[in-house]
């Protein structure tokens, strides 16, 4: 089972709630993936001081555990007053930390992520900061307080999939004991299949289902991708050969080449 | 038949009207105090029921298919039919392959045939999607008009205090967010709008452009102005726009031109659009009581379809199609 900040989770799949054509189809996206655990953007939906108070109701009746995030926060200040105002809001020390440091690739700013991680984990919050898959910002990370890392895999909605395997590869060797979620930048059932094969414990993904087609298939789609993937890692897989080996065996018969 | 119709704005309106044609006796009361904060007031006017399909249910895209004539009806010079121009910046172009893979009704068009169709967006973008059936109008100028058109009619407009003096058979509450306290589904969702003019652009369309995270839209409107809109918050608040908003909406404008550079920001605005969980508009019945609400971003593309529904159960002919969110999963 997963367990992220001593939570216990059965599914390895937590959902953003962004773009979706209606809360109908978020609503049904989530029950169709078995998520339980969602990410709610709480900048944007506070214009005005105030929350959009159905939104709201309608995420708190999903019935799972929301991880309110800092997205749209450039700075270590603008991040930290963020996960104030969540944790205010929500009764959860939960926060999915971002610190945004490039406004095309929307790649996190270490430097400043680090300093918030510091801070907010300080405040006493559960801090999963979203990062980038460099293997020393992760162990800084880990100094400041995270017991979560959560690396991208490519940029955020850009549907590239993994994009360095060695880099998460490296990460996932070198932390064994800490929960790591691929965050962002996963465009497919089979990429997320993928990250979790590494042995990655968890995806984060939102765009890929909400844009999708049909969102709440895509939602379903991407729950077993991320099982199969969990599950053959487990099990473990075969590594790649050169030579081909026949399932059946050829002992005994006449071989004429 | 006496019916009173609470709210003016294109919700109201619109199912005066279809009671009206039948022959209703109709007063319309308009609670607030100023009709225009109403939320079609801040409308982009876009009669866009294919491009919508991209997000919307194809419900939205059924009913809206004859708004442009029930407009063009009922107000006549009103609706302009040049279709509706989608484009996307060149790095963005895998947004203009997704939307056409979503939406129907629409043309490709190479450079040379946009700048054919839109003369001040030549060279500008190399791809575009013409939905050639799509229209749009003025939404003050028809809300203004078809008040004057209801007045002609003999309906009356009286304020907030003077629905109460008189009975009525019938009253269709077309309140919008003003009741959303006693309809706990009911939910509203921000959006901002600004007014743009520049005597440098000339388009004869609405233009929208495709961007993965600021969608957003350009509607032409008389006097050299330009509509952009709009932002979809989920959020009750009306309060001003905020300067991450108005960045994306300027952005906007000037990906499509940048002579809208050194336009006049002649207004802003907030309007809080009513929606359901499923972002459909329902019309429901009771008592002699009927509402219609939930409008969403769809105010003029599906008010006409509400109001005449609305007016078919008033004269007791509800032969309509059950509007439902459909089952996912």
């Amino acid at each position: 089972m997963l367990s992220l900040y001593g939570r216990q989770l059965s599914s390895r799949l937590l959902l953003g709630t962004a773009q979706y054509p209606s809360p109908a189809v978020l609503a049904d996206a989530v029950r169709a993936s078995k998520t339980e655990v969602v990410t709610v953007s709480l900048r944007r939906e506070m214009a005005g001081g105030q929350t959009g108070g159905q939104f709201w109701s309608l995420i708190e009746q999903l019935g799972v555990a929301v991880l309110p995030n800092t997205a749209g926060c450039h700075s270590v200040k603008e991040a930290v007053t963020t996960a104030h105002m969540a944790r205010e809001l929500l009764d959860t020390n939960w926060i999915k930390l971002e610190v945004i440091g490039n406004h095309d690739t929307l790649q996190p700013d270490v430097f400043g992520l680090v300093e918030a991680a510091r801070i907010l984990s300080g405040d006493g919050f559960a801090v999963f900061p979203y990062t980038t898959d460099d293997l020393v910002v992760a162990e800084r990370l880990l100094e400041a307080g995270c017991q979560v890392l959560m690396p991208w895999c490519a940029p955020i909605g850009s549907a590239k999939g993994p994009l360095n395997i060695d880099a998460l590869r490296t990460l996932r060797g070198h932390f064994a004991d800490v929960p790591l979620v691929v965050d962002a930048g996963l465009g497919r059932p089979s990429h997320a299949a993928a990250v979790m094969e590494l042995g990655f414990d968890a995806v984060l993904l939102n765009t890929a289902v909400a844009k999708a087609g049909d969102p709440v298939a895509m939602a379903s789609a991407f729950g077993k991708a991320v099982e199969a993937g969990h599950e053959a890692f487990l099990a473990g897989m075969l590594e790649p050969r050169d030579m081909a080996v026949p399932s059946t065996p050829v002992i005994g018969k006449a071989v004429f080449s | 038949m006496k019916a009173l119709v609470k709210g003016a704005g294109v919700a109201g309106l619109t199912a005066a009207y279809e009671l009206a044609l039948r022959g209703a006796a109709v007063t319309v009361v308009e609670p607030r105090s100023d009709p225009t904060r109403a939320a079609s007031w801040f409308a982009g006017g876009m009669l866009a029921p294919d491009c919508e399909r991209e997000s919307a249910e194809p419900i939205v895209q059924e009913l809206g298919l004859g708004a442009a004539d029930w407009w063009d009806a009922a107000l006549p010079g009103h609706v302009a039919r040049a279709g509706t121009l989608v484009v996307a910046p060149a790095r963005d172009a895998a947004e203009l392959a997704r939307f056409a893979a979503r939406t129907s009704g629409f043309r490709t068009l190479g450079e040379a045939e946009i700048s054919e169709l839109e003369p001040d967006l030549a060279g500008r973008f190399r791809l575009a999607l013409h939905f050639v059936r799509e229209a749009h109008l003025d939404p003050r100028a028809a809300l203004t008009a078809l008040r004057g058109r209801l007045e002609a009619m003999g309906a009356s407009f009286v304020g907030a205090e003077a629905g109460q003096v008189s009975r009525f058979d019938l009253t269709v509450d077309c309140t919008g967010m003003a009741r959303a306290a006693s309809d706990p589904a009911l939910r509203g969702v921000r959006g901002e709008m600004l007014i743009l003019r520049t005597p440098e652009v000339t388009l004869s369309r609405p233009v929208r452009l495709l961007h993965p995270r600021f969608p957003l839209y350009v509607v032409p409107r008389p006097d050299h102005c330009f509509m952009v809109g709009a932002t979809m918050i989920e959020s009750e608040s009306a309060r001003p726009v905020t300067a991450r908003s108005m960045m994306e909406l300027l952005n906007a404008a000037y990906s499509v031109h940048p002579a809208f550079g050194e336009a006049e920001i002649v207004e802003t605005g907030v309007g809080v659009r009513p929606a359901y969980p499923d972002n459909l508009p329902r019309v429901t019945q009771s008592g002699a009581t009927i509402s219609i609400n939930g409008l969403y971003r769809h105010g003029f593309l599906l008010a006409p379809a509400m109001a005449q529904r609305a007016a078919q159960l008033a004269f007791g002919n509800s032969r309509t199609r059950e509007l439902a969110h459909e089952a996912h999963g």
